[in-house]
């Protein structure tokens, strides 16, 4: 059987094992949720083991009729980019698993909803990568909100409701605009060649379009993932979802979700508009580069330690759209392997942020003083996630961060030494709750919080490592990643800029 | 190039070290000093092991390569996991492993009643371990993970006692001031890279024959940021002082011997950039001017010893970096003085630890005095220590301050009386501080209470201090004999010593100089400190330029009013803007949007169904526009 669909099919076995469990039984639906998620991430590993990074063409291709009438097919396939994508949702799966594993108590709804929710949306991440059909992307796109809706409304703390509502709504808007630019596509792709969905014969079709439609077409994706991997102006459902959700639906929002704006931005207005690309792209790079500066300066003055972290992802986003955008092979791998990273330090930071927040009670940072002291175990990890996200060199989001940067410079200088300023205030937004929280003398309140047990020890141990592992031999990724962004300039007709003073001259 | 497959293994001893101590955690806490002093000693025996070597090859195949693996390679950015030892790096390799072991020795002594010592020692082999990265890296690249790995050892140690409020500020200062230096790292390679396509050393040097003097500018502008982040050099000098909250041997290895001068060996080891880029070389000798000065101001006003020794150091540092900027005539003599300045500068920061172990951690000098009669040992080879640094012959430092003198006059011209007239200046302001230093502390009369009881340290202390001691005397001549550095290092900036021999000044003539200034800044010491009483509070009616001096040239009052409090204002500035503007204007539209549903919804319950009725709206959507564009 396809893998892809092995993967996909697992967590929905999962959840009929789960709907089978008792429901007072949640040891056993943790078990199983537990059980399934590791599965699917074993299959996930075998997935890269086979996959052939020589192959610039979607791997792992299967294609069935879906409604033939409208020419749509359950298609899916993968290559370097979304095995990548994939490869990191099925490995963060069963770590929000074992890290939260207490999350659903205190929910609107039992555990057995809880984790049938988790296991669905584990497909769906899967299918909205794997996809090659645009519609089914779509679908899935769309579908995807409504576990995660749920999962912040009925599982989450404080205004969830409100905090959920707000999310949905604005992927709604977003996901509107992308389905009117969906059905154009399909018009044209019927006035050229036949009615079609398959995101390979689309990416012919900007043959035939004006420049207008172009860029509409164009905008209606991109604003749908510019809301998705937040790009500012239209940030702000994230730090109210992420501070309201669940840490474990947290890692999965930020962590994988939000990376499906950035991979559309490659996988679909890239390759199915590239004239619209090139036109957007001052513009698109302007807004990248104040993404990155503003979240910081967000990230500084956040006085809770869950907005702190989804004003980080902002600046973050912002790095990975500035280097999808650069044009330069640099700026593309990186880009692809800061998501990957990126989907491992956010989630190394929202489980420690969210162990400490259910020991204290509050999430408020100066709520807390002297961890080092009292939790060194915890300190640490959250530390060590910390100097991850601030891109220390040695560890994994330093490689990635600076491939973005040097590829942006060799095409974008000044935006790239803007964006630079960002290390600067990345050391200023760790450091500051580093030192509130874990410095200091133990504040009160602090005295008696309990340190890590074993489980969350065996959750938080494989992110630091994967973290660690990373930043000194990032190989296995970048071979993977490598063709498929040489690939999508290749489509675009980018060629890397030669260094201006080369011994050629 | 020979590769040599043990280059490694000084970077992997105290790495393994340091993860072994933090891994093991408390059950470490019996041994883990030993582990890490081991560590550090053996990284010292691979690194005399590499020099025996090196010295049995001829001058041109001295240098060793080893190419660990393939670290990251996209497109034609490849950067290989790789080490490079030269004669200039196995200078710093023996240096940081020689005095990193004296100081790892000193510590099992100093720290032994500190429950957290382990944790200390794995801090310390970290530091070991991305500091000889640091000087082994073979490109930009390399070095930066290692650049920033001491400054991530730095701030873990500076921090140490965090319990403390200020001594947490003290190393997130620290850390965001090397973040502003390394922001000049990274730049410095992107412009290599974009204009001369590498960023390895070998691949920098060759490009930069044929690069434009805009590109190198640039590069060397950027790389003297970094410098000056590092080293703490104007106008980045600001975390220095508050550094000095970490323990005491901490400020001996790392805010004194090695970490500090990192800025130094970068410069000397872009010296390909330097001298194809007058500019910015020309910037390097300023910044360097500066900080001479100011580091020996702030020097002459400091009550707290440790903090007098720091000021003292980024000064030093500031005659190094000069010498730097004066070009391959002052390449070696930049290594001579860091060499130096390695031995007497850790010596003394140890003799000061030593002083505070006597004496209750008490810091401020003026409550100190008469201590030459209770610690004899650490008199002496602080007095060494400080006969070096002052440059009296023949101790170390005046061979080294000397030949920066004197090739600072021979920069010609009136840069040269300028800056030739800048290190004398220094000078004199040195001896007039360190005199202080020295009087106030051992030979002034005593002004401390009853409470004290000083006494002389154990073994494990003063033996890293005489041994260091001994350094002070002779690594000078040593050193200067038969110019054996200068002829050591100089193949590495291809210079083979045939440059010509111009002096403005004869030699003679700028030792009698520097000795003459030397004299004076001893004498008003003496007069004011040890023929004087001296209060044991500071005094308050002193004049306007002591009070600055206390207050570091104003340097913290600068930066606030400069970045501090504008940043401040402008996050909170955003942090409002973004709740009322941005997220204002989603609310309203939100709120208008939904206003036609509200009524609907009064009669609900709950948001699944209205997101139900979202859902249905959605898919009727999809629907009519599939029907209609099919027609």
């Amino acid at each position: 059987m396809n893998s892809l669909n092995t993967m996909m099919l697992l967590p929905i076995l999962g959840t009929l094992l789960i709907a089978v469990i008792p429901t007072e039984q949640t040891l056993r639906i943790k078990q199983a949720a537990l059980a399934t998620t590791l599965l699917v991430a074993v299959t996930g590993i075998l997935t890269w083991f086979n996959f052939d990074s020589s192959n610039t063409s979607f791997q792992f291709v299967q294609s069935v009729e879906w409604i033939p009438s409208f020419g749509i097919n359950y298609a899916v396939g993968v290559d370097g980019l979304s095995l990548v994508l994939i490869l990191m949702s099925v490995l963060l799966a069963p770590i929000v698993v074992l890290a939260g594993w207490n999350e659903s108590e205190g929910g609107r709804w039992s555990a057995k909803v809880f984790y049938i929710l988790i296991l669905v949306l584990e497909t769906m991440m899967i299918g909205v990568f794997a996809a090659t059909d645009v519609f089914l992307f779509y679908v899935i796109f769309e579908a995807m909100l409504i576990p995660v809706y749920f999962l912040i409304g009925g599982y989450g703390t404080g205004e969830r409701a409100a905090a959920a509502v707000k999310f949905l709504l604005y992927s709604l808007f977003g996901g509107l605009l992308m389905l009117a630019s969906i059905i154009g596509l399909y018009v044209i792709s019927g006035e050229n060649g036949g009615h079609t969905f398959d995101i390979t014969k689309l990416s012919e079709m900007h043959n035939y379009m004006s420049s207008t439609t172009q860029n509409l077409l164009f905008l209606g994706f991109f604003i749908a993932f510019a809301i998705k991997a937040p790009l500012w102006p239209l940030h702000t459902w994230l730090p109210d979802a992420a501070a309201s959700a669940t840490p474990g639906t947290s890692v999965l929002l930020l962590g994988v979700l939000d990376k499906v704006g950035t991979f559309g931005m490659i996988r679909f207005c890239l390759s199915l508009f590239p004239d619209a690309s090139r036109t957007f792209t001052p513009l698109i790079i302007t807004l990248a580069v104040i993404s990155i500066i503003y979240g910081a300066f967000l990230a500084i003055g956040a006085k809770d330690i869950k907005r702190l972290i989804a004003y980080t992802s902002i600046s973050h986003f912002g790095f990975i759209t500035m280097g999808i955008f650069a044009m330069t092979t640099q700026g593309h791998s990186g880009a692809t392997l800061y998501m990957f990273n990126h989907g491992f330090s956010t989630a190394a930071l929202f489980i420690v942020a969210g162990w400490m927040a259910s020991r204290r009670g509050s999430s408020t940072i100066s709520d807390f003083g002297g961890l080092q002291r009292v939790t060194p175990v915890m300190a640490w990890s959250f530390f060590i996630a910390g100097m991850s996200s601030l891109a220390l060199p040695g560890l994994s989001s330093f490689v990635s961060e600076f491939l973005v940067l040097v590829g942006t410079f060799t095409r974008y200088p000044v935006a790239a030494v803007i964006a630079t300023f960002g290390i600067v205030l990345a050391a200023l937004y760790i450091l500051i709750p580093v030192q509130k929280a874990l410095h200091g003398p133990i504040a009160p309140g602090n005295e008696n919080l309990p340190d890590l047990n074993l489980r969350e020890k065996f959750a938080i141990a494989p992110v630091i490592a994967v973290i660690v592992a990373l930043g000194f031999y990032p190989a296995p990724l970048l071979n993977v990643i490598n063709p498929a962004s040489a690939h999508v300039l290749e489509m675009q007709g980018f060629t890397d800029p030669t260094p201006s003073d080369s011994a050629g001259k | 190039m020979t590769t040599s497959n043990s280059l490694v293994y000084l970077i992997a001893l105290p790495l393994a070290g340091a993860l072994i101590l933090l891994l093991a955690g408390r059950r470490a806490d019996k041994w883990g000093h030993l582990l890490g002093t081991a560590m550090s000693a053996g990284s010292f025996a691979v690194g005399l092991y590499q020099l025996n070597e090196m010295l049995a090859r001829s001058t041109e195949e001295r240098a060793v390569g080893q190419k660990l693996f393939t670290w990251i390679s996209v497109g034609t950015f490849n950067i290989d996991a790789g080490l490079l030892l030269d004669q200039l790096s196995i200078c710093f390799v023996l240096l940081i492993t020689g005095v990193g072991t004296l100081i790892h020795i000193y510590s099992i002594s100093y720290m032994s009643h500190d429950e957290n010592r382990r944790r200390f020692f794995a801090y310390l082999n970290l530091f070991i371990a991305s500091m000889l990265l640091l000087v082994l890296g073979d490109s930009y690249l390399n070095l930066y993970v290692g650049w920033e790995g001491v400054g991530l050892a730095s701030y873990l140690l500076i921090g140490f006692w965090n319990q403390k409020p200020a001594y947490a500020t003290a190393s997130k200062k620290a850390f965001v001031m090397n973040r502003i230096g390394d922001m000049g790292l990274s730049l410095a390679i992107m412009i290599a890279f974009a204009s001369l396509g590498s960023v390895s050393f070998s691949g920098v040097e060759e490009a930069s024959h044929h690069a434009s003097e805009a590109a190198l500018t640039g590069i060397g502008i950027m790389l003297l940021v970094a410098a000056a982040g590092k080293s703490a050099q104007f106008p980045l000098q600001a975390w220095l002082g508050d550094a000095m909250a970490g323990p005491t041997p901490v400020s001996a290895l790392i805010h004194a011997a090695t970490m500090v001068t990192a800025g130094v060996y970068l410069i000397v080891r872009s010296n390909f950039i330097f001298d194809a880029a007058p500019t910015a070389q020309l910037l390097v000798v300023i910044v360097g001017a500066i900080t001479l000065l100011f580091g020996a101001l702030v020097g002459t006003a400091k009550d707290d010893i440790k903090k007098a020794l720091a000021a003292s150091t980024m000064s030093q540092i500031g005659y190094m970096i000069l010498a730097a900027g004066l070009g391959p005539a002052g390449y070696a003599f930049a290594i001579m003085h860091l060499l130096t300045h390695g031995f007497f500068k850790a010596g003394m920061f140890l003799g000061a630890g030593s002083v505070m172990h006597g004496m209750n951690d008490e810091v401020n000098m003026r409550r100190y005095g008469a201590l030459r009669k209770f610690m004899p040992i650490t008199f002496i080879t602080f007095g060494l220590g400080y006969l070096a640094i002052i440059g009296v012959p023949p101790f170390a430092g005046f061979y080294s301050k000397d030949l920066i003198i004197e090739t600072a006059f021979n920069a010609g011209g009136l840069k040269g009386i300028l800056l030739g007239s800048t290190t004398l200046l220094g000078a004199a302001i040195t001896a007039f501080y360190m005199t202080r230093v020295m009087v106030l502390t051992f030979t002034s009369p005593k002004r401390w209470d009853d409470n004290q009881h000083p006494h002389e340290s154990p073994i494990l202390m003063w033996l890293p201090m005489a041994i260091l001691a001994i350094g002070s005397v002779t690594t000078g001549f040593l050193f200067t004999k038969g110019d054996a550095l200068a002829n050591w290092i100089n193949p590495v900036f291809g210079d083979h010593g045939d440059h010509h021999e111009e002096h403005l000044l004869e030699p003679i003539v700028v030792s009698g100089m520097a000795l003459t200034a030397v004299l004076i800044g001893v004498g008003i010491a003496l007069a004011k400190y040890q023929f004087s009483e001296v209060d044991a509070e500071a005094p308050q009616n002193v004049s306007i330029f002591t009070r600055i001096a206390r207050k570091d040239l104003m340097q913290d009052s600068i930066n606030e009013a400069l970045f501090m409090r504008p940043g401040q204002a402008l996050t909170s500035g955003l942090v409002k803007t973004d709740d009322l503007v941005i997220d204002g204007t989603v609310r309203l539209v939100g709120r208008t949007a939904i206003g036609a549903g509200s009524e609907l919804r009064k009669t609900q319950t709950g948001f699944a169904r209205s997101y139900a009725v979202l859902i249905l709206i959605g898919a009727i959507a999809l629907i009519a526009g599939i029907w209609v564009v099919t027609q």
